[in-house]
């Protein structure tokens, strides 16, 4: 019977199928060896994957008698082993433990308030939420560059910008800050910020206030920062207001001050939270 | 071999019977559709494989650590140990960049076939009595699957998971209430902790595979229990399965399928780059990267936070933030609707029957126009979620971009629902045409006198 021609055929395609699978994962083998790199070694590892699978496929198809079998499915719900059924053995156990109704009330007052208290470990987070409202920057915080080095007046051209940090957190997420040398005169300044921006330098948190991203483009023609995660454009000639995508609230801006030297301070940190909004915010 | 181990099974516990009847003689209705899950399935066992290959290199470690390698461009820069070991798995030891891109290619394809076995069952009705119970865990799977893959690429600390993971952070924060002390729980603190690294590899590695492996275990044990549906046809009824057995027919087509998933996942992972975390760099809380995209299953959610209208909610001095709709309330509200989905259709059709037999889609337009509702809405949120590389493509701002999907994904899907709907109830009228007013076929018979009679009673 194995003598068939249809049988000879079908080994030959079938063993030939295999030959390449076992050539693929000897030229694997030897990738490896010779480090030929990614390409050649997930190629050939395919190659003798792919082969093998096919060569399975064929022997199921061609080789394999192609038997359909019928098979009964169980009834649902299962026929009950006993004169009881799992559900009214178990409502017969339940009203044996709460046959004391008032007790049963206590129980369950017990285990409700037990549960309660199992809640407020997680309140021993709280205090620290605070930290939420606060960044590193201080009264009087030097400011510098990510390699901490100090930002003098002379160091930024106008309309350029740089990623400042308080001196000493340079790798403070949450102290961030965008330093922008707007042309003199050019952001109206409202009267309770009047001295926040010297010689045009203004300073905004580089944390989105959409979902925390950096806000890292800058387009120096007009002026607009973007965050590239969801597209908030802000204005900075609008103190850094959205004037497009999802962001709610504007970036943050940072008080700053010149020394006599031409040094940049922080005159204090941000007035409220920077970066996205959370609950205990308060509108 | 195998042959002897049952016997010897047998000959200490009482297994024989269950080994026949249940597994080798296991019935299996044939259709291509039905093998989607096992892609998955598949899919996972090369994730388990390639990802314990992994575990071998990866140091998660926030630890700073200056580098020195192979890799010029970031010669002396400063980068966590985490993303260090990464680059050297990649770049230094021999199979890892092969072995990182299969791992990341077989999550993607893992998602992709879950969610199109997911549509299958969906469409067809397999949801319904008795198989809630797995309706219930696949979904639950596709959840943990998504924030799997997201622990996964998060964990590399390159600058593209850095800033996926300050965006979950900021998600976090934005449920009402608890979502401050949810974020400090995650994350030990502020973010970022010294400690993202170790409590993403322990999710990652640990906790999401142990969980993700028993739910499989248990919906493929269902399975076993339950017996496969099947589509109508000839002698299969509601009381039966008809098709190939377990051994050896099935089990020989199911490992060639599980074969030729590993060679397209392997061919994937050789010849096709994903994850470049060299080129993306190390993360640094003040870098971020432009086009930002997240590996695809997580794009509707970046799409729908990318199309939210600008708003913040203040409820008594306190904060509703914006980023909750869309990435906390949108998500929760699609999954609960879709676990929900098979007792929403028993209220729809009063249809609480058990079923066995599988519907074609077009038999229940009803079911065909939901799920083309739901599927268009998160096509087009997928497809906002890159709408920066379009902007690039077509020259179209992204402003503009964003207004037009805003628009779209409130008018479209139903519209595309509507259609289903009705290119559904077309084709179920069509296949029905004639049910009833097909002629009786008469078979003639010659009679002895040579003429032609009616022959009664025959079947066709």
């Amino acid at each position: 019977m194995s003598d068939s021609p249809k049988h000879k055929r079908q080994n030959r395609a079938i063993g030939a199928t295999l030959i390449l699978s076992i050539v693929g994962a000897a030229v694997f083998i030897a990738t490896d060896i010779y480090n030929a790199g990614p390409q050649a070694e997930g190629a050939s590892i395919a190659v003798s994957l792919g082969a093998l699978a096919i060569a399975l496929i064929a022997w199921s198809k061609q080789i394999l008698p192609q038997t359909q079998l019928v098979s009964e499915r169980p009834p649902l719900p299962a026929p009950h082993s006993g004169p009881d059924s799992a559900s009214e053995t178990f409502a017969e156990g339940e009203r044996e433990v709460v046959s004391r109704r008032g007790l049963t009330g206590l129980l369950a007052a017990a285990v409700g308030t037990l549960g309660v208290a199992a809640i407020f470990p997680v309140r021993s987070l709280g205090p620290m939420i605070d930290s939420l409202f606060h960044t590193r920057w201080s009264p009087g915080a030097r400011v510098v560059d990510g390699d901490g080095v100090p930002v003098h007046r002379g160091s930024l051209g106008v309309k350029s910008m740089m990623t400042v940090f308080p001196e000493g957190y340079t790798d403070s997420q949450d102290s961030q800050t965008l330093l922008i040398r707007t042309p003199p005169g050019t952001v109206p300044l409202p009267p309770d910020r009047a001295n926040w921006a010297p010689d045009g330098y203004i300073a905004f948190s580089k944390v989105c206030t959409h979902a925390g991203c950096p806000v890292a483009l800058f387009r120096a023609t007009d002026l607009l920062l973007m965050c590239p995660c969801h597209q908030s454009i802000f204005d900075v000639l609008q103190l850094a207001a959205r004037i497009s995508g999802p962001a709610a609230r504007p970036l943050p801006q940072l008080p700053l001050e010149i020394d006599a030297d031409g040094f940049l301070h922080a005159q204090s940190d941000y007035h409220e939270a920077i970066g996205p909004s959370f609950w205990e915010r308060p509108g | 071999m195998i042959a002897r181990l049952i016997t010897w099974l047998d000959e200490r516990l009482p297994t024989e019977g269950v080994i026949k009847k249940e597994l080798l003689r296991h019935v299996f209705p044939d259709h291509w559709s039905f093998m989607l899950g096992e892609i998955a399935l598949y899919c996972f066992i090369a994730l388990v494989v390639t990802g314990t290959w992994l575990g071998f290199f990866f140091h998660p470690s926030n630890m700073e650590y200056v580098y020195h390698g192979p890799y010029q461009p970031l010669q002396g820069v400063k980068v966590s140990q985490a993303y260090a070991s990464l680059l050297n798995l990649s770049l230094s030891v021999p199979l890892g960049l092969l072995m990182r891109q299969t791992h990341h290619w077989a999550c993607l394809v893992f998602l992709a076939a879950i969610i199109c076995h997911m549509m299958r069952i969906f469409f067809t009705g397999a949801f319904r009595r008795p198989r809630e119970i797995n309706w219930i865990i696949g979904t639950t799977l596709l959840v943990l699957a998504m924030l799997e893959g997201y622990l996964g690429y998060s964990m590399g600390d390159d600058l593209l998971s850095g800033v996926g993971l300050r965006i979950g952070d900021s998600v976090a924060l934005a449920i009402p209430v608890v979502g401050a002390y949810l974020s400090y729980l995650i994350f030990g603190g502020e973010f970022p902790t010294p400690w993202v690294a170790d409590r993403l590899f322990f999710l990652h590695v640990f906790l999401f595979p142990a969980v993700i492996a028993g739910l499989i275990g248990f919906h493929l044990l269902n399975v076993l229990i339950q017996k496969h549906t099947q589509f109508p046809g000839k002698g299969k009824t509601e009381d039966n399965v008809v098709g190939s057995p377990m051994w050896p027919n099935y089990a020989l087509k199911s490992l060639a399928l599980g074969v030729a998933t590993f060679a397209v996942l392997f061919a994937l992972g050789g010849l096709t780059q994903i994850n470049p975390i060299w080129q993306y760099g190390p993360y640094h809380p003040q870098d971020n990267l432009s086009p930002d995209q997240p590996d695809w299953y997580l794009g509707w959610l970046i799409g729908a936070l990318r199309l939210a209208w600008p708003y913040d909610l203040h409820v008594l001095n306190h904060t509703i933030p914006e980023p909750f709709w869309p990435a906390v309330f949108m998500p929760a509200a699609l999954f609960g609707f879709v676990y929900l989905w098979p007792w929403i259709e028993k209220i729809l059709t009063g249809d609480d029957r058990r079923h066995e037999l599988l519907d074609y889609p077009r038999e229940a337009p009803l079911r065909v126009g939901v799920g083309v509702t739901v599927l268009t809405f998160v096509i087009l949120l997928e497809l906002a979620g890159s709408d920066d590389i379009q902007s690039n493509l077509m020259h179209i701002s992204v402003e503009k971009l964003v207004e037009i999907y805003q628009w779209a994904a409130f008018l479209v899907p139903p519209v595309a629902g509507f259609i289903g709907f009705k290119i559904a109830s077309e084709l179920r009228a069509r296949a029905h045409i004639g049910d009833e007013v097909k002629p009786a076929r008469v078979v003639l018979v010659r009679n002895a006198a040579g003429g032609y009679d009616e022959e009664a009673a025959r079947s066709v």
